[in-house]
């Protein structure tokens, strides 16, 4: 909360700033803003960033660096004596960060005066039944280290949120002053801003590409943890999905890759020919009216959420393939036992590709040069030839780029194989058979009651990075592709 | 006996191999071609000249009905081929096309190796038997498109990776592998060099023994050293057709000769 207001009185400042630079340029030009070396806005951004840029960096770096010193101060504090066998210094401490935050909205709430938190003792006062009054529910009740960690954690918080709330205001105003005592008529703020504009663009993308490392990094520090706990070469190895909790749980990926490729490999028959030939339609064949009326249909199509797919494939692909092939069915055949197959998800999701096959590899082939068809049509070639041996040739390496990069989100996708594909992990021909895949063993591994500290819930980021790792490969292999093939024409 | 057939020569008829009457295209609103009549004859060169976007261009297109590409155009008119109307329904464009070939104003070699690009009318038409004929077709179609020397030795390699000026003797080679009666050739000589050009011009000259061609141009010299007769288009009239000696030499039209002596274009 005191963040939000500092951010919004950062803003205030600068805003000020504006104008109170946009102003003094103006004075100095004799109010002739013709006389400026840039536009009077320029001036009043140059203030306003200068108030803004380095506090909210300051600001940023402290939000993030302030809770980890205070962790490491107060778990410095705690004696090891105080740690109870049973339990990790690293649990204390977030037993320490509860109480903590309890007694801060405690305090928020009303419920407790600054008074009454220095006068808790944790042996006589209750201190967990009146947390709880407040909303926050604490595992045990507070042995007395806790609450004197917890103590010194809040007072250091205190004090380094108001240091941090001096520091950026002091920053801010500080730039503000600079800046504005630089302003004048021959003053470049245009090329200032210009400089401000780009470092703000290279913080957003690094920005994006941090947290993609972060996530990657958080992802492989689960996976060491879990291969700390379970064989790795059950798990690349092994032949057995049989997760259980008595401890003896064999947890081996090839089950579901097996189905997850399975259930891919059925997405892409449906939805490469089919995308295909709807984009060579679209672009080759389709009037103008046509087009303009098929290709938003087509794109509608791929905004349905995946959770709608997966209960068309629940209601009504699944019963429609029980009823074809299953007991009773019109073939007369006992081939599938329930609504949930392979099939059923495959074709479902094959569908949810479609759009995204066809309006890839329809702005492929219209990539492809028109002179190129000319030049077929003026040999005397009929459409459907030129398309054959001119066309796709020539969009062929972009086309496998655009089916690499459906396969990639056939292998991430989730909704649909949760409840289209069923839950059984085995190695089987049958599409027929229900199958699952890695993504829903992820989900199930993580739902419900999780313990962080057992194989059979960390053996989901396992899986996850696994996953990651292979649509990575599939995605930069797809870039490249549809790169190299870029370079034939420009 | 050589004098005499010299005389027979001078004196014969040339055959009119497509007649134009009354023609007009129109891209949507825009009216490029305007009542334009032409005869083109058989086994002559025909020059069209006249300032860029006179609509050169669109009218040659008309020949072989690559017009119908096009979204929006729209040609009216009678354009007779042998006295059969090409746009008749009957007619099959791509039939149409095979026997009037056409070399486009930018060279657009297929991304195919050199071989295939020249294979690639002979296969669609089935003009070969076998590989070893197809081969025969290859070597002289390239040989005749004045580019043979430069690529005998990778003829595997892609058209694409050709200079431009070989990518268009490249496109020639390609048309008149299909045997083509009517070649129809749009700046073909505008990326390339003198020599190649030399090379393009004897090309045409040769074909003429066989076929007709015609030629847009932006070089005069080039439409008075190829071509027995000349159209010059203005604004998408045809302001003046005739006899190329005459046309350069004593024109009708006070534009014609502005144009030809350089005063408009
Ligand atoms: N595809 C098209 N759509 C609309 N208008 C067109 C199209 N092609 C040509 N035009 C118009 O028709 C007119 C004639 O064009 P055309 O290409 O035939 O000229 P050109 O004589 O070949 O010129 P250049 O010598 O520059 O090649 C021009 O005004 C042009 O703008
Ligand atoms: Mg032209």
């Amino acid at each position: 909360m005191p963040t939000l207001w500092l951010v919004l009185f950062l803003l205030l400042l600068s805003t000020l700033g504006f104008f109170a630079g946009r102003a003094r340029a103006l004075k100095s030009a004799g109010g002739d803003p013709r006389k400026l070396h840039s536009l009077p806005v320029y001036y009043g951004l140059n203030v306003a960033l200068s108030g803004l840029v380095p506090a909210l960096g300051v600001l940023a770096v402290w939000l993030l660096a302030q809770p980890m010193l205070i962790d490491t101060r107060v778990s410095s504090l705690l004696p090891e004596d105080s740690i109870p066998a049973d339990l990790t210094r690293d649990l204390v401490m977030s037993d320490v960060r509860r109480v903590a935050e309890g007694l801060d909205i405690a305090v928020g709430q009303g419920a407790l005066s600054e008074a009454e938190v220095g006068a808790l003792k944790a042996g006589s006062s209750d201190i967990r039944a009146r947390l709880g009054e407040v909303g926050v529910a604490l595992g045990s009740d507070v042995r007395p280290e806790v609450l004197a960690a917890a103590r010194s954690y809040r007072a250091l918080s205190h004090t380094g949120t108001l240091v941090m709330a001096a520091v950026v205001a002091g920053l801010s105003l500080a730039g503000l002053a600079w800046s504005y005592a630089r302003t004048h008529r021959d003053y470049r703020a245009r090329n200032v801003v210009e400089r401000g504009v780009l470092a703000l663009l290279i913080l957003a993308a690094s920005l994006a590409i941090l947290t993609t490392i972060g996530i990657v990094l958080s992802m492989l520090f689960e996976t060491a943890n879990f291969f700390g706990l379970h064989d790795w070469r059950d798990f690349f190895f092994g032949s057995t999905w049989a997760p259980n909790f008595r401890g003896d749980s064999e947890l081996s990926i090839l089950p579901l890759l097996w189905g997850t490729l399975y259930i891919s490999l059925i997405a892409l028959l449906v939805s490469v020919p089919i995308g295909l030939f709807a984009a060579i339609y679209l672009s080759e064949y389709a009037g103008k009216a046509t087009r303009s009326f098929a290709k938003p249909l087509l794109e509608i199509l791929a905004g349905i959420p995946t959770i709608v797919y997966g209960l068309f494939a629940l209601l009504t692909v699944g019963p429609m393939l029980a009823d074809i092939f299953g007991k009773g069915g019109a073939l007369g055949v006992d081939w599938m036992a329930g609504a949930t197959s392979v099939l059923t998800a495959g074709v479902v999701m094959g569908i949810m590709l479609i759009p995204f096959v066809s309006s890839l590899s329809d702005d492929i082939i219209n990539a492809v040069p028109q002179s190129m068809r000319d030049g077929s049509l003026g040999l005397g070639a009929t459409r459907s030839e030129t398309v054959r041996s001119v066309v796709l040739p020539a969009a062929l390496p972009g086309i496998v780029g655009a089916v690499l990069l459906a396969a990639s989100r056939a292998i991430g996708e989730t909704m649909i194989v949760v409840m289209g594909a069923g839950a059984i992990a085995k190695f089987s021909l049958n599409p027929l058979e229900s199958m699952t895949t890695i993504t829903t063993r992820i989900v199930s591994q993580l739902t419900g009651d999780t313990d962080f500290a057992s194989p059979e819930t960390l053996v989901a980021f396992a899986l996850g990075l696994t996953l990651f790792v292979l649509t990575l490969g599939l995605n930069v292999l797809a870039l490249y592709i549809v790169r190299k093939y870029r370079e034939q024409y420009e | 006996m050589n004098d005499m057939s010299r005389v027979e020569r001078a004196v014969e008829i040339k055959q009119t191999k497509m007649e134009c009457r009354d023609c007009h295209v129109y891209y949507g609103d825009t009216h490029a071609i305007k009542n334009v009549n032409v005869d083109i004859e058989d086994k002559t060169v025909t020059a069209f000249i006249g300032p860029s976007g006179c609509g050169k261009s669109t009218f040659l297109r008309c020949l072989n009905r690559m017009n119908d590409t096009i979204a929006g155009a729209r040609v009216e008119g009678s354009f007779m081929l042998d006295g059969e109307d090409i746009y008749d329904k009957r007619v099959d464009p791509v039939q149409l096309r095979a026997k009037v070939g056409m070399v486009f104003q930018k060279p657009n070699p297929f991304p195919k190796s050199i071989y295939d690009n020249v294979a690639y009318g002979p296969r669609i038409h089935g003009l070969a038997r076998n590989r070893a004929e197809m081969d025969e077709i290859v070597e002289k179609a390239l040989r005749r498109g004045a580019i043979w020397d430069e690529v005998k030795d990778r003829l595997d390699a892609p058209g694409t990776g050709l200079s431009g000026g070989q990518q268009q003797r490249l496109c020639i080679a390609r048309a008149i592998a299909t045997e083509p009666e009517v070649l129809l050739m749009d700046e073909p000589c505008s990326a390339l060099d003198p020599i190649a050009t030399a090379q393009v011009e004897e090309l045409i000259d040769e074909l003429r023994q066989n076929y007709s061609v015609v030629i847009v141009t932006h070089s005069m010299q080039q439409a008075a050293r190829v071509s027995q007769k000349t159209a010059f288009f203005h604004l998408g009239q045809l302001v003046e057709f005739g006899e190329t000696g005459q046309i350069f030499t004593n024109p009708e039209d006070p534009r014609t000769e502005s144009y030809i002596t350089g005063r408009i274009g």
